[in-house]
């Protein structure tokens, strides 16, 4: 069993390692320009957004509208770190993404304490106040440069920082779908499920959900904390509601409880945008029209729980052997 | 001093009047399909731009301008039973969960529909109450202030005397008792809930007009921050109440014009948001609501 974990490992690794160069190679060459490279960080930095916020609603099955608000904690603290510490450019930024997760896990147990008393529309519309208050504060405070923004975070050249932001966007992935398919993720789905049933199976709710939304809230900071360095100026109003819903629309699109639609709705929604720019100004609207059909016809979204397995893939080409029993003596 | 308290007071209660007749409408639809109608907030800014769109035509035809209230209503109300046609009704025996996507969703839709065909800039509201201020006991009190106030007043009674005596109203009560008994009594609970959401939008039309006359502006993003605020008055109030809706509305107007007044203007919406978290969890159903506990 550990052996084929091994394998496996080696195998998903060794496909990462060869779409991170080729994304890597063209960009040192010259062949990506840096508004290619700058795309494929926004790409990360959304995939990790959608996939922590899926660990939410689609695992725990709890719609959050305040994501925006981990995701601003993450960046502000991220970049104020990154101000004061005079540290060589990659060991800054990856601990300053580190810190910048951190303390917007810090933030999302403070909310998930008052939170996990509530859920559906009333989660809703506290989480969506609790981002906004994250905001409007960090607007009116001095140190955070109020309503300006927080300027002159020291940035790092774009082939590091897209190296930096890719392979944070396969380790936060990797650890997510290892969290949801642990105990503890079957325990959070078990809640999905049925809340009162699971509390009567022994689980406990209160401490299951709080840590969802500490792990939710230390992914956004992640992806927060890249978006600042990566950028050097960040400003509180781009943390609003809207950035929730955006993000919110990857996950539901993607499909609730599958991480590899969350990768694969926030990639698509990404680029899509810039490859069409007409499409830009149709967005919006055509984002809540397709929510609203998905709604109707497959409220699971597009993928559903449908998890991407590159070694199941390689399996059913076959070009490597089934083991046998791979579920036995788990 | 006191003057400017009263002064405050009274600008509270006139906002308070608008969140009131705002919560309304989602007091109403919650009440009867336990359903957050998130878009409730942007029927009034489809109401602000169906009156910019009209009033050219009015003030060219020599008529009064708030004639363009009796063009808004309607077709707000149009508007409410579409939405709840097209987006709501198709998801009534779905999980809440997609209902509440599905509201999320139409009130981003509205919003991106106004900005699509409007413009995203703010568009200027022409002053169309054409009054003389009252004096109460020393006070100035603007048009738009008395007439706001009283016009939300009456029709929050007339909205009470309609859900106590009516038979649509009598309806309403026992589909949101409950929705099966009420079918087998042979009621339409489809054209009830219909009914439900006309007249909320109604009210949110009523709303924006009032709205946009004491800030004189309509933009695409103006029924966001509104509806939420409105919906916070609904859930201060408890909700499925019209009196706890109004009492909710005029107290988150208060608060906030004080706030405004004697902290700080900008953090007027943070301290909106720490009401809602505080009633959320010292008394989720509100000032006037009953506690309902879950079965399995």
């Amino acid at each position: 069993m550990y052996r084929h974990d091994f394998k496996k490992g080696i195998i998903n690794f060794s496909a990462l390692s060869v779409l991170f160069l080729a994304l890597l190679i063209p960009s040192l060459a010259g062949g990506f320009s840096r508004y290619i490279q700058g795309l494929i960080i926004s790409v990360c930095i959304n995939i990790i957004l959608a996939a922590s916020l899926n660990l939410t609603t689609g695992f725990l099955g709890q719609i959050t509208l305040g994501h925006a608000g981990f995701m601003s904690v993450g960046a502000y603290s991220a970049g104020l770190v990154a101000k004061a510490l005079p540290l060589p450019d990659g060991i800054r930024f990856l601990l300053c993404i580190i810190i910048g997760g951190i303390t917007a896990a810090v933030f999302g147990v403070i909310i998930g304490i008052p939170a996990f008393r509530l859920k559906g529309d009333y989660l809703a519309i506290l989480t969506l106040g609790f981002g906004e208050i994250i905001r409007t504060v960090i607007e009116n405070l001095k140190f955070t440069g109020g309503a300006q923004g927080l300027r002159g975070i020291p940035r790092v050249a774009t082939p590091l920082c897209l190296t930096i932001a890719f392979w944070s966007a396969v380790f936060c992935i990797g650890i997510m779908f290892c969290f949801v398919r642990s105990r503890h993720g079957l325990e959070i789905s078990a809640i999905r499920d049925d809340d009162i049933a699971s509390e009567a199976c022994g689980i406990d709710n209160a401490k299951s959900k709080i840590t969802v939304f500490a792990a939710s809230a230390f992914f956004a900071g992640v992806a927060g904390g890249i978006y600042a360095q990566y950028l050097g100026i960040i400003s509180a109003s781009a943390f609003n509601y809207l950035k929730s819903i955006d993000i919110m629309a990857f996950v539901i699109l993607g499909g609730m409880g599958s991480l590899t639609g969350s990768a694969v709705a926030a990639a698509v929604l990404t680029i899509l945008p810039e490859v069409l720019r007409g499409f830009s100004e149709y967005r919006m609207i055509i984002y809540s029209v397709s929510l609203i059909v998905l709604m109707i016809f497959k409220p699971s979204g597009l993928f559903g729980r449908y998890e991407f397995s590159f070694v199941r893939l390689l399996e059913k080409l076959g070009l490597t052997r089934r083991r046998k029993n791979e579920y036995s003596g788990a | 001093m006191m003057s400017q308290f009263f002064h405050h007071l009274i600008l509270g209660i006139q906002s308070g009047g608008i969140y009131a007749l705002v919560a309304l409408g989602y007091t109403m639809v919650y009440g009867i399909i336990r359903l957050i109608n998130f878009a409730h907030g942007d029927f009034v800014m489809i109401g602000a731009y169906i009156s910019i769109a009209v009033i050219p035509f009015l003030s060219a035809t020599g008529v009064p301008l708030w004639f363009c209230l009796l063009i808004s209503l309607p077709l707000c109300a149009f508007l409410g039973a579409v939405v709840e046609r097209l987006a709501y009704k198709p998801l009534r025996r779905s999980p809440k969960l997609s209902a509440l996507i599905t509201a999320i969703a139409v009130s981003i839709l509205l919003k991106n529909l106004a900005a699509l065909f409007f413009g995203s800039a703010p568009l200027p509201f022409p002053n169309t109450l054409d009054l003389p201020p009252i004096n109460l006991a020393g006070i100035s009190v603007s048009a738009v202030t008395w007439v706001t106030v009283t016009v939300s007043v009456a029709v929050m009674a007339a909205l009470e005397i309609f859900i106590r005596k009516s038979r649509t109203g009598l309806a309403m009560r026992a589909v949101s008792e409950n929705p099966d008994a009420a079918v087998l009594m042979g009621i339409n609970s489809d054209r009830t809930i219909r009914s439900t959401f006309v007249i909320g939008a109604a009210l949110a039309s009523i709303a924006s007009f009032f709205y946009c006359s004491s800030y004189a502006l309509a933009e695409p993003y103006m029924g966001t921050m509104l509806g939420l605020k409105a919906f916070i008055a609904a859930v201060l109030g408890g909700t499925g109440s019209i009196t706890g809706a109004m009492l909710g509305g005029i107290l988150i107007g208060i608060v906030e014009s004080f706030t405004k007044a004697y902290i700080s203007s900008q953090l007027s919406d943070a301290v909106v948001f720490v009401i809602l978290i505080l009633v959320l969890l010292i008394k989720p159903s509100g000032i006037m609501g009953k506690m309902q506990r879950e079965k399995v």
